[in-house]
């Protein structure tokens, strides 16, 4: 029997009411802004974007304000919004070569063409709370030094050059889109990254912490991780010709691992590839190592049945809106599904007692 | 410095321009009629695998379309980062007039200060980048002595 079950009406809206004052917190404080959102909490707004899988500094931190900084509901309501906007185009592919870098580290090279430049970074601070921060206090002005207007060529072009490192794959053809066509598996590699980039930080870390562990064997270096501005082109068809329609901060990474060789290729190093919206180095490493991993049967490695070898299930269960959406959902009325389940087991004991009865 | 006598290049100054510096500097929109009224929309950005390979989808940035024509003829186009309406409707306003006899007084009292200010915030962000370069240097170790 199907009963349809309307109500709950006024709750609902009095949750939300109490919800959006819970929100605001103690109005004897003051609100927090987009802006300081923006500018103060930038590590969150980074991820939220790169996730949410759209790149806009104030829409990522209002998210975050909404969402009473619950970041995956802030990137679900990110996701939300961009189902509403028209698609202008796509951009040119940027050029990671010509980012203004703030940050560039190589852990193979120590001397490079553009050096190693630290940016503003957590490695090397003591992860000590600073208790100066829970008062008001202006830092200090960051040093300056002259910059060197060089190109900061990317340092995997110098294995490149006496054939060390195998070269990127190239293709001509448009990449093929997962918001516009639902995944299919075997996914192309432009398909895997697109997922990885856009998959939450904590699976994505712990399948490349797996790699490393042993469950799919990575030994990756970081070949070069650049944090930096790159500029964005588009084709604009009125016009004929690209424009710079904006810049986007981007985090790449490089990573290099060991290959034995194959009946095909010599002995070299592969490579795995991570790029990623904002200042997000934990994820992009990471990314480049889930998709070194997933390059097995293309390589000609063993299958160990390592998690971080499955790509049906890795690019599956990386989207933690697909995630959360699923999960949640049990937390949903399911009144009608859990009667026919207590009627089944009612069913199922009374029979057992029945037969229980006449064996004895 | 960005040069700012070709269209690519001012069209990318301004849409990287802030949208709040441009108002300041550009504040009355000449006559005009819309050919597209500014419509927010999302671009999808590209990398390449592994920098220099096969195109990918990175994720979409939002951005704001704007065309318009001056009653002298002249088309202008803008395509600006973010959802500032107002922003793309400068940008393509710029565009149509730095074509026309007036561009020469609008590179100067626009695009200079646009191109000197992006200039000067580039280059601080560069020289703190550049404090942060690492320095290496040898140490003697006893055995070698």
């Amino acid at each position: 029997m199907y009963v349809a079950v309307k109500g709950g009406e006024r709750a609902i809206d009095n949750a939300h009411a109490w919800l959006a004052s819970e929100r605001r917190g103690d109005t004897a404080l003051a609100e927090l802004s987009i802006a300081q959102i923006r500018e103060q909490l930038t590590l969150a707004v980074n991820r939220v974007m790169a996730e949410g899988s759209l790149y806009d500094p104030d829409l990522a931190a209002l998210a975050i304000k909404q969402a009473r900084g619950d970041l995956i509901e802030a990137i679900f309501l990110i996701r939300a919004y961009r189902t509403t906007l028209p698609r202008l185009g796509a951009s040119v592919p940027v050029d990671t070569a010509k980012m203004a870098v703030v940050r560039r580290i190589s852990a193979t090279f120590k001397d490079l063409p553009g050096g190693q430049v630290l940016g503003p970074t957590f490695d090397y601070t003591h992860r000590l709370l600073d208790f100066k921060l829970a008062a008001e206090c202006a830092p200090e002005t960051p040093a300056t030094a002259p910059p060197d207007p060089a190109a900061v060529p990317h340092v995997t072009d110098f294995l490149n050059r006496d054939g060390l490192i195998e070269v990127n794959p190239q293709s001509a053809a448009p990449p093929s889109d997962l918001t516009r066509a639902p995944m299919e598996l075997p996914a192309s590699r432009a398909l895997r990254l697109q997922a990885l980039t856009r998959g939450d930080e904590g699976f994505i870390l712990s399948m490349a912490y797996s790699t490393q562990r042993g469950y799919g064997r990575t030994h990756a270096f970081v070949g070069e991780l650049r944090i930096g501005l790159v500029a964005v082109e588009m084709e604009i068809p009125e016009l004929g010709f690209a424009v710079q329609i904006g810049e986007v901060e981007l985090t790449e990474c490089d990573s290099v691992n060991q290959f034995k060789g194959s009946k095909t290729e010599p002995p070299q190093f592969t490579r795995g590839y991570g790029l990623v919206f904002g200042q997000t180095e934990r994820k992009s490493i990471a990314m480049s190592l889930v998709d070194r991993s997933l390059r097995w049967a293309e390589l000609g490695e063993e299958n160990t049945g390592a998690p971080a070898q499955d790509e049906e299930f890795v690019l599956m269960h990386a989207d933690n809106i697909q995630a959360t959406g699923f999960l949640e959902h049990i937390k949903l009325p399911h009144y009608v599904d859990f009667q026919a389940e207590l009627e089944l087991v009612r069913k199922l004991r009374a029979e057992a007692y029945a037969q229980q009865e006449a064996a004895e | 410095m960005p040069q700012t006598s070709h269209r690519q290049d001012w069209m990318g100054l301004l849409a990287r321009a802030k949208p709040a510096r441009l108002a300041e500097l550009f504040p009355d929109l000449p006559d005009h009629h819309l050919l597209r009224a500014p419509e927010v929309g999302a671009v999808m950005v590209q990398g390449r695998i592994g920098g220099d390979g096969a195109a990918f989808n990175l994720g979409e940035m939002t951005v704001t379309r704007c065309s318009l024509a001056l009653p002298t003829g002249q088309v202008g186009h803008g395509h600006v980062q973010g959802r500032d309406k107002a922003h793309a409707l400068r940008a393509a306003a710029l565009d149509a007039l730095l074509q026309s006899p007036a561009a020469d007084d609008l590179r100067r009292r626009i695009l200079g200060p646009l191109c000197a200010e992006e200039a000067a915030r580039r280059h601080t962000r560069a020289a703190r980048a550049a404090a942060t370069r690492v320095e290496f240097f040898t140490l003697v170790r006893g055995e070698d002595q």
